[in-house]
């Protein structure tokens, strides 16, 4: 057929070779589905309790020390779970290199921007500065 | 990105209604998926009447009927007719099957014949499976051992050679794998459920001395972990042997082996 490499079948096949990761990607996605079934509950409960306080309430509430570490952990899980959820989907469905590329570098630079951000608002609460 | 829509060339049209037989009561409505390399049109899905007093109750009957009676140039493979060499494997009613072990019976109004979806098409109902095979190659499906071989045979025990069943039963027809949307998408990194398949059997057949490099030759975000475990390729094969089971415990086995 025209314009078709003429390398055999199986090194079309056998491609760049395996990559000897994997199993962290996938084990970490586990990890951390597992983890947001109790944080995922515990920061609704804790944002169903804000709503309505004024906003020195809201500051204590989320400051205090129990409350803020499960939001952080809610928060790391979230977008760490983002993140690896997010790359698999623009693997399987971006196939232009430019593209997909760009748009990887993008959700990990997303992904931290928001576990960041999120983490220095608890902290700010937290710490009060 | 991925293609949802087929490109122009491969557009299916409305094809040619071939006369039904006269005389004939008891006709059943076959529409079948043309293409011919050779003179560039579009793919075309031509009507068939075929005699139902006249062949048995296989799909695979209904197709060999109509190359012997209407058309002989409607092209698609076959050998065995038992469900035991997978030469026919082809879309059939929007499910991928073998067209000798689907009964006609099962299927409503007119039986609808599509080649494998997703595979470069040679002809007709014929998928250009190349690349299925060489990812077949890839695993390396043959004992490997360092041992020097015993005088008479490499001995297993009745429980170790019941762990092959439900897998060595694979004739690699490639209705797993192609009815994997994973598979489609990345057919030339992720190995798809036929390939995954074999590779457990091998990885867990007991006089195997090559566990170790097997996995590792699997330890790729692409080849094994793309499965999402949709298990679409369980549904589809014709065999009722179950290629997710096996790939969820390969990936069991890379966390085993690294993890826990």
């Amino acid at each position: 057929m025209k314009g078709e490499s003429i390398r055999t079948p199986l090194a079309k096949a056998r491609g760049l070779g395996a990559a000897k990761s994997g199993t962290d990607h996938w084990w970490e996605q586990r990890l951390t589905s597992i983890a947001l079934v109790p944080l995922t509950f515990a920061a609704v409960v804790i944002v169903i309790a804000v709503v309505g306080r004024n906003h020195a309430a809201v500051a204590q509430i989320l400051g205090s020390p129990l409350v803020a570490i499960i939001m952080l952990l809610f928060i790391f899980s979230t977008t760490f779970h983002m993140k690896l959820g997010a790359q698999s989907v623009i693997e399987d469905y971006i196939h232009s290199k430019p593209l997909k590329t760009a748009m990887l570098i993008g959700n990990s630079f997303l992904c931290i921007v928001l576990w960041l951000a999120c983490t220095f608002a608890i902290l700010k609460l937290s710490f009060g500065v | 990105m991925v293609e949802f829509t087929l490109p122009k060339n491969s557009r299916v049209t409305e094809g040619k209604v071939w006369p039904s037989p006269q005389g004939v009561n008891n006709l059943r409505e076959f529409k079948i998926y043309r293409w011919n390399p050779d003179d560039g049109k579009n793919p075309q899905v031509d009507t068939y009447s075929v005699n139902l007093d006249d062949y048995g109750p296989m799909v695979l009957d209904g197709l060999i009927w109509i190359k012997n009676n209407i058309d002989p140039t409607m092209t698609f493979r076959r050998s065995c007719r038992e469900g035991i060499c997978g030469s026919c494997a082809m879309n059939i009613d929007g499910q991928n099957t073998l067209a000798c072990t689907k009964d006609m019976a099962e299927v409503k109004g007119a039986i609808r014949v599509y080649p494998l979806p997703h595979q470069p098409v040679a002809k007709d109902l014929v998928p250009d499976l190349t690349n299925f095979f060489a990812q077949h190659a890839l695993i390396q499906p043959w004992l490997q051992t360092e041992t020097p071989p015993p005088e008479k045979e490499w001995k297993q025990s009745r429980e170790d050679r019941e762990k092959l069943d439900g897998l060595y039963e694979c004739i690699l027809c490639a209705c797993c794998s192609t009815s994997c949307p994973e598979y489609w998408w990345n057919p030339d990194r992720y190995l798809g459920p036929a390939a995954l398949l074999h590779a457990y059997r091998w990885v867990i057949d007991s006089r195997d001395e090559a566990t170790g490099e097997r996995l590792d030759q699997l330890e790729d975000p692409f080849r094994l972990f793309r499965c999402v475990t949709i298990l679409n390729c369980s549904k589809a094969c014709p065999k009722s042997l179950n290629p997710a089971k096996a790939i969820a415990e390969l990936k069991k086995l890379m966390v085993e082996r690294q993890k826990i």
